[in-house]
């Protein structure tokens, strides 16, 4: 706090990225070092260092903004800092060595508005995100932080607050779309049964492989999740709030509990908020990892202390949810959204987006793409602007194959369909889903039978085995598919393939069990000739299923460039390579393990795989 | 620190605006750029900036932006600033110190008023990634 009161102006201040990527990546260090150079120089009242949360430009971390004039830095590393903070910081040269390069040009961009990863997000969620200290409540304030919440608490009725939400059009992101407002009012109009209350959650449960939204969110402006939680608090009539977060998140389990300590302490939270006679308060409970958590049933269950398992709905959590009274589950991203919303109005919220899916969504884009990190785009962007405007492309030149969208229970969405505009209804529509927002990139050099049998081992592991289609079905579905990407499938295993989805997807208990199919589905419709290569000729497209690989050496490649190196020979780990110095290699097939070894050493292209 | 009122709190905003403006990009009123390279910083350059830092403080006149940069070239007449006031030209001036800074900033920066006395001239060199 004394920090950001201090009564001199600072000319610069350093904005230093310590979102989980960053801090991994040595950020906190790189944090030190230039307070230690700027107090070298003794530039320590006119230069602030500010660690914030997530940039979103993950892939070139540690990363650092200059303002103003937004400078970017990227990829710092700590014998970089003293040369930085000399030139730019007292003399001031900034440093194109330090700052971003596109992949497919020579000149660095300096501004980081002028990059093209940030130049298409809208930030509505994300509205702070590298502007202020996620562990300063002052600044989350400067940025008009808790003002919605004061017009809620002071001048809207409950009625008033669910109807702009309505309006907005705002729908959950935890994946599943539900109308938010809808939702608000079914729990403002449940009664509880014995006079109990009400309860709100936050659902920040975030299972998605490759996706880290809530994550970010919590570590970069807790304060937008607090404020939104006490927003729908009032709209529903709740007294008591919880927060479910992933104990594997220790940094924004962290700054989730600075911040709700400077809100009590501030009198932004508990009893009489603001003098308005208004109490809520919000716990933290820290669950421990399971996948079908971020499922609210199973999620009230592990907040209660009991195995997190799901259960038939109805009742709804609004009727019934934690201990039995009615409950408000919105996901992380949701609720950030809301103070937004209720400042700026539901008409500015709906301008943005599609007719049917408003505002934004943050994605996170990782898998093969340039440019790894968390974007927050307009709904109906397509995915070629995602994916090569803001993504950067392919790297090494490969061609883009396809997408998948929704994490393990969504589908993979093929390159044909590239200008697919992005919301709700188009990617189910594709066979596919929101989710959560994690999108997996994957180049030519990726099997798509091998993504739906790694996807369908993740939910078969992490089904929690109450319902009989989803434990025995995903298991049996996954057994096909190791078959088949061993060169044993049958012509009749892609019927069954088909049949066993659709019975899955009709009966199982819970939302993990019936969008578990989905990357074996949208495969199917999307990649059938590579099933079918797979079974029929016993050969895997894209060379990842080593089992159905053929390794042989082009004898003359192999004389003529590389001189009968031997490299492979010495290499291959069965004996199976017959050649001495000088000579042509040859592969013995019966003695090949397919190991692949031999085409990964050879540096003269002489391996060839088939 | 005792709970906030919605006065407080509207107060609190408006104090804690004051740090963070400066990374908004949002509106200012000028610029001015002290002239940091190893001729300026020999010749008191650092001195000036803090007098400027301190004039900003004293005239709560956080929406002028501060900017460092290198030589400009004649190392004999620094220190050396540059302001530049929105929508007008901006104009050098060399041989600054402390106090020459203090009026400078009261009269040109806040008034619009060039001191004529200590301009070198109307102009500036531009680096390359002040694109603006």
């Amino acid at each position: 706090m004394a920090e950001t009161t201090k009564e001199t102006a600072y000319r610069l201040h350093l904005m230093v990225c310590a979102g989980t990527g960053c801090v991994s990546n040595r950020a906190f260090e790189v944090k030190e070092a230039l307070e230690k150079e700027i107090r070298k120089h003794g530039l320590e009242n006119e230069v602030l260092v500010v660690a914030t949360g997530c940039n979103g430009f993950c892939e070139r971390g540690p990363l650092l903004v200059v303002q103003p004039g937004n400078v970017f830095y990227q990829q710092l590393g700590l014998k970089d800092i003293p040369h930085l903070v000399e030139e730019h910081f007292l003399k001031g040269r900034p440093v194109s060595r330090l700052m971003y390069t596109p992949p497919h040009d020579k000149k660095p961009v300096p501004i980081l508005n002028d990059i093209d990863f940030f130049k298409k997000q809208v930030l509505i969620a994300l509205r702070n995100r590298g502007l202020i200290d996620p562990e300063k409540i002052e600044e989350y304030i400067a940025r008009d932080g808790y003002k919605a919440m004061a017009k809620a608490l002071t001048d809207m009725t409950p009625a008033q607050i669910i109807k702009e939400i309505s309006l907005s059009g705002l729908r959950g992101r935890g994946g599943a779309g539900f109308p938010t407002g809808l939702k608000w009012d079914m729990v403002r109009s449940a009664r509880s049964s014995n006079g109990g209350g009400k309860y709100l959650v936050c659902n920040g449960d975030e299972g998605d492989p490759g996706a880290f939204m809530d994550r970010s969110i919590l570590e970069a402006d807790p304060h937008a999740v607090i404020e939104g939680m006490v927003i729908g608090a009032k709209a529903v009539g709740a007294t008591q709030g919880v927060v479910y977060v992933r104990n594997e998140y220790p940094l924004a389990v962290k700054r989730l509990q600075t911040a709700l300590a400077q809100a009590r302490e501030f009198g932004l939270l508990g009893e009489d908020i603001l003098g308005t006679k208004f109490g809520f308060d919000i716990k933290i409970h820290r669950g421990a990892g399971a996948f079908v958590c971020g499922e609210e049933t199973a999620l009230i269950a592990s907040i209660e202390g009991r195995l997190g398992e799901p259960r038939p709905r109805p009742p709804y959590p609004a009727q019934s949810g934690l201990r039995g009274l009615p409950t408000l589950i919105n996901n992380v991203e949701t609720w950030a959204n809301v103070p937004l919303i209720i400042d700026r109005g539901a008409k500015w919220y709906a301008s943005i987006g599609t007719e049917t899916s408003k505002g934004t969504k943050v994605f996170s884009i990782v898998g093969k793409i340039n440019n790894t990190g968390l974007v927050e785009v307009p709904m109906g962007i397509t995915l070629r602007e995602i994916i090569y405007d803001i993504g950067g492309g392919i790297p090494g030149g490969k061609k883009f194959k396809a997408v998948q969208t929704g994490g393990p229970s969504g589908g993979c969405i093929p390159a044909e369909m590239i200008d697919l505009p992005i919301d709700y209804e188009s990617l189910t529509r594709a066979g596919s889903m929101m989710g959560s927002g994690g999108m997996v990139v994957m180049d030519e050099d990726t099997c798509m039978v091998d993504v739906a049998r790694y996807f369908l081992s993740f939910t078969r592991d992490e089904s929690c085995g109450k319902c009989t289609p989803c434990r025995e079905g995903t298991k049996i579905m996954l057994d096909i598919l190791t078959q088949i990407t061993k060169g044993r499938g049958r012509e009749s295993d892609l019927k069954l393939l088909e049949s066993l989805a659709q019975s899955i997807k009709d009966s199982a208990l819970c939302g993990l069990g019936k969008t578990a199919p989905h990357p074996v589905l949208t495969t199917l419709r999307y990649f059938r000739g590579e099933y079918e290569a797979h079974i029929r000729d016993k050969k895997c497209p894209a060379h990842v299923c080593r089992e159905l690989n053929t390794y042989t050496i082009d004898e003359r490649q192999c004389l003529e460039a590389g001189r009968g190196c031997d490299v492979c020979r010495r290499n291959c780990t069965s004996d199976a390579i017959r050649g001495e110095k000088n000579t042509a290699h040859t592969v013995i097939q019966d003695k090949c393990i397919k190991c692949g070894v031999c085409l990964d050493v050879c540096q003269f292209n002489a391996v060839k795989v088939d | 620190m005792p709970k906030l009122t919605l006065d407080e709190l509207a107060r609190m905003r408006e104090q804690a605006r004051k740090t963070t403006r400066l990374r908004e990009g949002g509106a200012h009123r000028a610029k001015v750029t002290v002239h940091m390279g190893t001729c300026g910083i020999a010749a008191g350059a650092r001195g000036v900036m803090n007098a400027l830092l301190a004039e900003i403080d004293r005239q709560n006149a956080h929406d002028v932006l501060v900017v460092n940069s290198g030589c400009a070239g004649l190392c004999s007449r620094e220190p050396m600033i540059t302001v530049e006031r929105v929508g007008e030209a901006p104009v050098k001036y060399a041989d600054v110190n402390p106090d020459k800074m203090s009026r400078i900033f009261e009269r040109h920066v806040l008034g619009g008023t060039i001191v004529s006395e200590y301009a070198l001239g109307i102009g500036s060199e531009k680096t390359d990634y002040q694109k603006e």
